[in-house]
């Protein structure tokens, strides 16, 4: 299993070869496409983040030690990033997601999606996956 | 005739780049933008007059109050109010809804009746909610078509003698359509309900006439007025105004105060307790006579030929929809393309510099009516050229492409 700081890197090193946004935005558009929808029965209004701009769903689970997450949003940009952010996040140890941060969004030059003033529900998609994590580790301790 | 080049030197925020690429800037209807004369208007205050109105023996003071109900003055004219007694100082739009509507809790009992229309803002929404949450009030919803545009014979059907207040956007901020007022006016008033219009999005492409209106109360923003953020105004009759109790206490809004009884300030000054935005006020006077620099006819013809250029160029591309569609629109274009969501191509036309709008725009019960989660909206000032409209339509086929 990679570190979430590895596989930070390796997105960080891939976004370094685009020579500029065009470029950046359609992988992000691509990563966005192939993001593995979630399950509908997941697709639930408890699991529903609302922003102005877009909506973001998501879920969790726990399979051997491990946060497994699924989500998917209605617009195919914030399903890009959501596709990064769950290529770091998921399938690692509760400990670990909490630990982890988010700047490597800015490094690649989207942190604008990251912002308050976006309104696209992919910060508070942050703080929800944090909270799993919490949930998560509560249980393993 | 509109000189636009002449006119955009008057605005320095449109010489800025984007992301590398000329800004165009979109997002009238959010906020307008500063002409110089405003901006030197407040920084002229700051540097030469700073101080509290109505207060003080001082030069200063004497200055900025003189400044600042000159300005009520030029409100007053320019929206022809009977007094400038019935034009009071408001943060914005909102705030003066607020003011109203708090007001009427007094007025109000259970079931009566209450009628906004189903293009409203939120902020000529919510406030309402409230006032009918404290009163047992009932909201009852003016319907609009399929275009968009509002149903005057549904309005009339559920205007009755039961309907104590009406409350419809002139404007609406979402879709543009212009809005049926004077016959809502009538129909309201033949029921001897009161009327408030939101008048924000009208303001800065319309001339407005409150006395012709017969309108009771108007509310507008200065910031969609080429003026500053955080100043508006609220229009009230004098007799309404008289009526609704003062909305915060504080200084400024009292004849005399003691710890038994406080008696009220007379109009305007009942409604605005403590410092007001001073430099605000005054530079929203500059703001509105630069607009009548311009001149109205000419912003509403040329803002026209936008609106008529840029629905006429957008609809030559495939799968795209507008949402709004009167005959009767001021310059805003509200639109989606197929399979496409606003928040994307938004997010793409800002990386090329053009700042539109994406989402419900406050406006979530017409996003509701047409069935969409939200729209992409241009709309159009009078600084704004073709060109401008030619380079977002090659944007927008842009990114159709990357998003498709």
């Amino acid at each position: 299993m990679k570190s979430i700081a590895t596989i930070q890197k390796e997105i960080i090193d891939e976004f370094s070869l685009f020579d500029d946004w065009m470029q950046r935005y359609e992988y992000m558009i691509d990563l966005g496409k192939s993001l593995p929808i979630i399950d509908q029965k997941h697709k639930t209004d408890s699991n529903i983040i609302k922003g102005c701009q877009s909506k973001v769903w998501v879920y969790a689970e726990l399979k051997k030690n491990q946060v497994i997450y699924t989500a998917d949003s209605d617009a195919i940009i914030t399903k890009g990033i959501i596709a990064l952010l769950l290529r770091v996040y998921s399938k690692q140890h509760p400990s670990d997601i909490l630990k982890a941060d988010t700047s490597f969004i800015d490094k690649i030059g989207l942190k604008e999606h990251l912002s308050p003033t976006r309104a696209n529900g992919l910060l508070s998609m942050v703080k929800q996956l944090k909270m799993y994590a919490i949930a998560y580790q509560t249980q393993l301790n | 005739m509109i000189d636009v080049k002449k006119i955009r030197d008057d605005f320095p925020i449109l010489k800025r780049k984007i992301n590398g690429n000329q800004l165009i800037y979109f997002d009238n209807a959010a906020t307008s933008q500063t002409p110089q004369v405003v901006i030197d208007k407040i920084s002229n205050y700051y540097s030469n007059y700073n101080s509290n109105i109505h207060r003080g023996v001082h030069m200063l003071s004497q200055e900025a109050t003189e400044s600042y109900e000159k300005s009520r003055r030029i409100i007053q004219n320019q929206f022809n109010a009977k007094s400038s007694n019935e034009i009071i100082f408001t943060s914005g739009t909102t705030h003066g809804i607020n003011i109203v509507a708090s007001g009427y809790s007094n007025f109000l009992k259970k079931g009566d009746e209450i009628i906004l229309s189903e293009m409203e803002h939120h902020s000529n929404i919510v406030p309402w909610q409230m006032l009918c949450e404290k009163t047992g009030a009932i909201i009852r919803i003016a319907k609009m078509d399929e275009n968009g545009v509002l149903i005057l014979d549904y309005f009339k059907s559920i205007c009755s003698n039961k309907t104590k207040l009406v409350l419809v956007s002139h404007v609406s901020n979402a879709l543009g359509t212009i809005n049926p007022i004077e016959s809502i006016i009538s129909i309201a008033h033949s029921n001897n309900a009161v009327v408030l219009i939101d008048g924000a999005q009208a303001a800065p492409h319309i001339k407005i006439d409150l006395q012709k209106l017969d309108v009771d109360f108007y509310v507008v923003s200065g910031h969609k007025l080429m003026g500053p953020t955080g100043i508006g105004v609220l229009y009230g009759k004098e007799s309404l105004l008289d009526m609704l109790p003062p909305y915060q206490g504080g200084g400024e809004m009292i004849e005399e105060v003691t710890f038994s009884k406080t008696t009220y300030a007379k109009l305007p000054h009942k409604f605005e307790a403590g410092t007001p935005n001073i430099s605000g006020g005054i530079a929203l006077g500059t703001a509105i006579s630069y607009l009548n620099e311009i001149g109205f006819d000419s912003i509403s013809k040329y803002e026209k030929s936008l609106l008529d250029y840029s629905t006429f160029k957008l609809l030559e591309i495939d799968g795209l929809k507008i949402y709004g569609e009167s005959n009767q629109k001021t310059a805003v274009i509200s639109f989606n393309i197929e399979s496409i969501h606003p928040y994307d191509l938004g997010t793409i036309l800002d990386k090329l510099g053009i700042a539109v709008r994406t989402g419900h725009h406050c406006a979530q019960p017409i996003m509701d009516h047409f069935n969409i989660p939200g729209t992409i909206r241009a709309s159009f000032s009078f600084y704004n050229t073709k060109e401008e409209i030619d380079i977002m339509v090659e944007a927008i086929k842009r990114a159709k492409l990357m998003l498709a």
